[in-house]
Parts: C-alpha cells; structure tokens; sequence
C-alpha cells in the first residue's frame, strides 16, 4: 500500500511537474495577411522570452468571425484565453459579465504592475468601465486619417486640408488636375463614428451608451450629421468624392492606382499602402468641419482590444497576465508599431519610437497617434453601443441608397435612427 | 428516381421488391446508423433552432428571457425582411428556371453531337468541379468596379454597371453566377436522362412525325419528367440554400444595400449580429417553408410525372 502511494505521489507530482513546465494558453484574432504574421512573431518572442508559458494564436478570419466563433466556443466551455474583439463588437462582451476577466484585475491579480497613466490618452477610455478600469487590454489602435497622393497635390497646386470647407475650395482644383479628389473606405467609421469624435457631436443617449444600456438611443438623423452626408452626396454628383459601395478594398484601390487625390483611411493600412501604392504618398489628419463650434477633438480608438475569457485556471491567467504585460513593453509596441502601421499605445513606447528616429524617416507612421493624442472634448471618447455590428450593417444599406439616389440622407438617417433604436432596445432585452 | 418513388408511395406497392427479416428488430439495426447521424444533425439542431426561437438571448448565454412569438413577429414586420424574402423568391424562380432551361438546352443538344461528343461533354461539366465560394470569386472579379470584363463591356454599350452599390447590377450578376455554376449538373442528369430514352422509341416516333419540336415534345420531354421533377426540387434547394457561398463572396462580407436571400440573413443576424433568437426564429420560417414547398411538389408535380 506505502509502495503505491509512493508511486502514486512520484507519478502525480510528474505530471504536475510538467504541467508547471509549460502551461498553454490560446489566443483566437482576426487578422490575415502580414498582420497575421506579425502577431505569429510576437508570439514566437513571447514564447522564447520565458519558458512558463506557451502562447499559440490562431486566426479566426475576420474580426466578427473572431467574436462569434469565441461567443460559440464560450457556450460549450471551449473558449480561448484570448480573444481579440473590434471596437463596434467591444459592447457585446463588455456587457456580458463573467465572460471576461478585467485585463486590470488579471495583471494585478498576477502580481505584475499596471497603471492606467502608461496608456496615451486617447485608448484609455474606450475599453474600460465607467469607473475607467481596463476590461480590455487595447492592443491593435488606429485612427482615420487622410492619404494624399502628393502628385495630385503638386499638380494641382494646393496644400492638404484641415477641415472640409478647405476640401471644398480645393476639390475642383484637383479634379481639373484630373484626379478623383476623394475616396474614403468605411463610411460608417469615418463619416459617423468618427465625425461624431472629431467634431465633438454626441453620438448617443446615456452618455454614448457608456453609462447603461437601458433606452440608450442614437442621435444620427441631427442636423450636422445629414449636413456630412449631404455633402457628400453633393460631391459625389460632382465628381469630388468617388464612391465606391461598403467594401474597405473597392475604395482604397483606385487610390493606389494613383487615380485618386486623397483617401480617407485608417492609419493601421500604412504597412499595406507601403507596398502597394503606386506613387509617392503622405498624410495627414482627418478633416473637421470648421463651421461646427469646438470642433477639431480627437479621433477615438479603432481597431481592436484583447480580451482575457472567464472560466480558466489561475496559472493560465498568471501567463495570460505575463503576456499582456509583455505586449504593453515598449520593445514589442514599437516593433508591433512599425510593421503594421497601427499606433503604440503607451506614451513610453511612442517615446522609444520617436527616439530611434522612426518618424524622421517615417513621418505618415506619426499622423494616426498625433491625432489621438488632440485635444479630447465631451464626446469625442467613442460609442458603447450594443448589437452594433448590425446598426454597422443599416448604415452600410442606407449610404449605398443614398449615392445610387434611392434615398435623401435625411430620410436614410431617419430610418438608421429607428432601426438602430430598435436593435438597442433588442440588445437592452437580451442583457437585462 | 425509383428511391424517390418508393420513399412516397410506400414499399406497400411494390410487393416483389420486399426483403423479410426474420426478427422484426434485424432492418432497424441497419437503419440505425442513418437514423443516428439524421437525429443528430437534422432533429436535434432543429429542436434548438424552435426552442432558441422564443427567446431573447444574450450572445454568451447567461440569460435569456422567455418572449414568445415576439422574435416572429418583429422578423416579418421588419421591411427589410419582406424585401429579402421578396428578393430570395425572385432570386429562386430565376436560378432555377434559367439553370434548368440552359441546362436541358444544351444536353438536347449536346446528345445529338455525334464527333468530339466527349470533349464538348467534359467541357461542359467541368464548370461543376469548381466550388461555390471559388465561382464566387470568378465571379466577383468579372463584375469588379475597376477592371472587371463585364463592368468593361457594359460600359461599351454606355451603361455604367456598379455591382455592389447598384441593387439591380448585383442581382444580375448574382443570378449570373448562381445559374452558371448549377447549370453542368443539370446538363448531367438531362443528358442522362436523353441517353436512356429507349433507341427503338425515337424511331418509331421519326415514322410517326416529321417535325422534331413535336417528336421532343411528346415523347421525348415525357419520359425526361422524372429527372425534371427531380432537378427541379434539386435547383429550388441549391438556389435558397447553396448559393450561400456565392452570395457572401460576391458581396464581400459586407452586405450593405445589396440583395441577398433568406440563408445569407439568418447568419448575418446570428453568427455576425449575435442575435441568437432572432436568427433562430428567421431559420424556423425558412424550414416551415421549404419544407411546405417540398411536400406541395410532391402532391401536386410528382402526380404529372410517370415513371416509365
């Protein structure tokens, strides 16, 4: 009996051994291509960095494929350690308690330091709760800013706009000097979301939905937002302003064709646009509306946050832990930072950059997070809205009527109010 | 077409064709296996879809509350789900007729080949091998905004052809692609079907009457009903539900104002919305009616069809 209970103990305290060794933890994204590469490399260095933990990341596809597919793997009790959710899908699981583990209390938690006042300003509040505690870990920011095809601007002879009424006086010019003047991808962050933060307009009741999601309810069919799109409906019948239908690629192409004078973008397409532009290029920021009183605020974060899901052993989170620590070090930031184009997100990490001269020889990579570190006002902070990815999809419909001329923009903000407020109700329902 | 036949009117008729077991448990244990894998992919998933259907969810499962028809009713009062419903209609009766006729077209025809018979045959049915999502694809770059051939062609004629902004533009080019794809495996069964009308029939039927339109018409096209009858619930399938990867590919994740048929609105609203109950109650109306659909082919068509 002594002699098995001696083996017993030898044989558990192995396999405990090893277990020790290594734990494994899992981190689900949504990125293809080089961004997809970049975060198999920083995970390779997390992992050769220290020998307790092993990261493996698996692509999901897209970011909604990411989310659901962890939404579907949570409900079976399969989820990843890591999930990797975009910003219009942040609402979904931060308002889903117990799903997640606060990135605040799992790094405290584990013993590794954190303070909020490492972050710039611009990040800290959009995946945090009201009280301002990190619940998402943000990881990939980017900012929409302004391409422009320094060719059409020579030739046209003007200089980059600030704000659209300087895009108005020099549109003509830059399509006399035979170009399109202006493509933008993604309407929906660009023109709404990020209309709403730069020119300082409240986007939502309930504080932007930030403070609950009872009768939280949009404001998009308000005066300055039709003003935005009945102007560029107006470009458009012109020939200033080409669009090109919902898809990211369709309106961003033409541009690197070289056939376009600016392109609104996201500052994380630098990595991309690098490689694929045809002709020489720079950038700036986004423009405002100068008629509009106090703004020129900040852009708020886009992209995407890492998330720590609930339901998993104390020594995984302890790695998950160690690695978000590990992304937020300036090292990995400025690497993460100069391959894909998406900003740092730590003021020591846009240091370390600055330092080794990256702008001076890259200054289109400064242009996103300079314009998330403007000036902030009330409402440039962002959205919390819930089933947002499908009030994204009534956006999408409406605009395209709108430019093939089935609808005014008063009337498809009409109907964006009210379907969205409908599926904010639906959401409120399903999460009270 | 005789397992078809048999699966609806009962073994009962064909009393020759009857297998006795000697324990009455022995064919279950055959069927087992198939019962298995019907109950656990097709019952079980179904009675979750129903159950799931009356409640409003949140996306991780820590509560749902019970709502009753509410799901139901909020997807057929919504008008955007009338246009879809409207659209997938349309969208079924054109694949299917026009995949059927091209199909049957060019199987009388390609039965009367007589040199190159197989070439022509093979090039013809090698469009099959190829996958929706990767027809898709093809399809997409034909209709790109930028460079695509077909936008390139329109624009001799002077119209400007804008697939993906354009609701009418994208339906063609969707309906274009969709009957492509299906028309080689329609183009099989037919020619399959014209190969095996009996050689002593045809000729008898030359003596009979001179006029080939008549000669197809009322010999030929009678004894081809099974495998129309066939084909036609095939297509109807194939056009609501495996026209899904198309669909997505040419849209491009990003539906926007375009159109798109019932199957692609159930996995916007559940797999990227997250609405598990409205998703839900959407598929249950889509099963009620192809299902319906189904079995009113059956009753009403399948009484036309002689089976030789």
């Amino acid at each position: 009996m002594l002699k098995f209970a001696t083996v017993s103990t030898i044989a558990f305290s192995t396999i405990a051994g090893s277990a020790m060794a290594q734990t494994d933890i899992s981190w689900w994204h949504g990125m293809g291509g080089r961004n997809g590469e970049v975060i198999n490399e920083i995970s390779q260095q997390f992992n050769d960095a220290q020998d307790a933990c092993k990261l493996t990341p698996l692509s999901r596809g897209t970011y909604e494929e990411a989310l659901s597919s962890s939404i579907a793997a949570f409900r079976s009790g399969e989820q990843p350690n890591i999930v990797q959710v975009f910003d219009a899908g942040a609402a979904t699981i931060m308002n889903a308690p117990g799903a997640v583990i606060p990135a605040e209390d799992l790094i405290l938690n584990a013993g590794e330091e954190f303070s909020r006042d490492d972050f710039i300003a611009g990040v800290r509040n959009f995946y945090a709760d009201s009280e301002g505690k990190f619940v998402g870990m943000p990881f990939n920011s980017s900012a929409p800013i302004m391409y422009m095809n320094t060719e059409a601007f020579e030739k046209a002879g003007v200089e980059a706009p600030k704000t659209w009424e300087d895009f108005e006086a020099i549109a003509p010019k830059l399509k006399d000097a035979g170009y399109i003047p202006m493509t933008a991808s993604q309407l929906t962050w660009m023109m709404v979301e990020n209309f709403k933060s730069r020119n300082n307009q409240q986007f939502a009741t309930n504080n932007n939905g930030y403070d609950g999601v009872d009768g939280t309810q949009l404001i998009v069919n308000d005066e300055n937002t039709v003003m935005m799109f009945d102007k560029l409906k107006a470009w458009a019948d012109d020939g200033l302003y080409g669009f090109y239908g919902a898809g990211w690629g369709d309106n961003l192409k033409p541009f690197e064709e070289g056939k376009v004078a600016m392109w609104i973008g996201s500052s994380g397409s630098f990595g991309g646009l690098q490689k694929s532009a045809q002709m020489p290029f720079t950038a700036d920021f986004m423009p405002y509306w100068g008629s509009i009183e106090g703004a020129g605020t900040q852009s708020f974060i886009g992209g995407a946050a890492l998330f720590a899901m609930a339901g998993k052993s104390d020594e995984e989170n302890a790695c998950t832990a160690q690695f978000f620590s590990f992304l937020t070090s300036p090292e990995v930031q400025v690497y993460w930072h100069e391959n894909t184009g998406y900003v740092p997100i730590t003021e020591a990490a846009y240091e370390l950059a600055k330092e080794e001269g990256y702008y001076d020889e890259k200054p289109v990579a400064e242009v996103g997070i300079k314009q998330l570190m403007l000036p902030g006002g009330e409402w440039s902070k962002g959205y919390r809205l819930g089933f947002y990815p499908q009030i994204r999809s009534v956006m999408e419909r409406e605009f395209n009527r709108i430019f093939s001329g089935e609808t005014t923009p008063k009337a498809a903000f009409d109907t964006i109010q009210q379907e969205g407020d409908a599926l904010l109700a639906r959401f409120a329902k399903t999460s009270g | 077409m005789a397992r078809l036949r048999g699966f609806w009117e009962g073994s009962s008729r064909n009393p020759a064709k009857r297998v006795q077991f000697d324990r009455p448990l022995t064919p279950w244990l055959f069927v087992l296996p198939q019962l298995l894998i019907v109950a656990i992919f097709f019952y079980w998933p179904s009675v979750q879809a129903v159950t799931s259907s009356f409640y409003l969810e949140d996306p991780f499962g820590f509560g749902s509350t019970f709502v009753g028809m509410d799901n139901y009713t909020d997807a057929i009062s919504s008008r955007e789900y009338r246009r879809i419903a409207g659209f997938t209609a349309f969208f079924a009766v054109m694949v299917t007729a026009l995949s059927l006729s091209i199909g049957l077209l060019l199987a009388v025809k390609a039965d009367k080949v007589i040199r190159g018979a197989s070439a022509y045959k093979t090039a013809l049915i090698a469009v099959y091998a190829i996958a929706p999502p990767v027809s898709g694809l093809i399809g997409m770059m034909f209709f790109d905004m930028h460079m695509g051939p077909f936008t390139e062609m329109a624009a001799w004629f002077g119209y400007e052809m804008k697939v993906g902004i354009n609701y009418n533009d994208t339906a063609f080019a969707l309906i274009l692609v969709a009957v492509w794809k299906q028309i080689p495996y329609n183009f099989i069964f037919f020619l399959s079907g014209l190969q095996s009308v009996p050689v002593s029939v045809r000729e008898a039927a030359l003596i009979d009457a001179r006029s080939g339109w008549r000669r197809f018409k009322d010999i030929v096209l009678p004894l081809l009903a099974p495998t129309a009858f066939f084909l036609l619930i095939i297509n109807i399938t194939y056009s609501l539900f495996d026209t899904f990867a198309i669909i997505d590919v040419m849209v491009k994740d990003k539906p926007a104002n375009n159109p798109m048929t019932l199957v692609y609105k159930v996995y916007l609203d559940g797999f990227k919305g997250n609405d598990i109950g409205g998703s839900s109650a959407q598929s249950v109306i889509l099963m009620v009616v192809v299902a319906a659909l189904t079995v009113a082919q059956f009753r009403f068509l399948e009484r036309r069809v002689h089976y030789g």
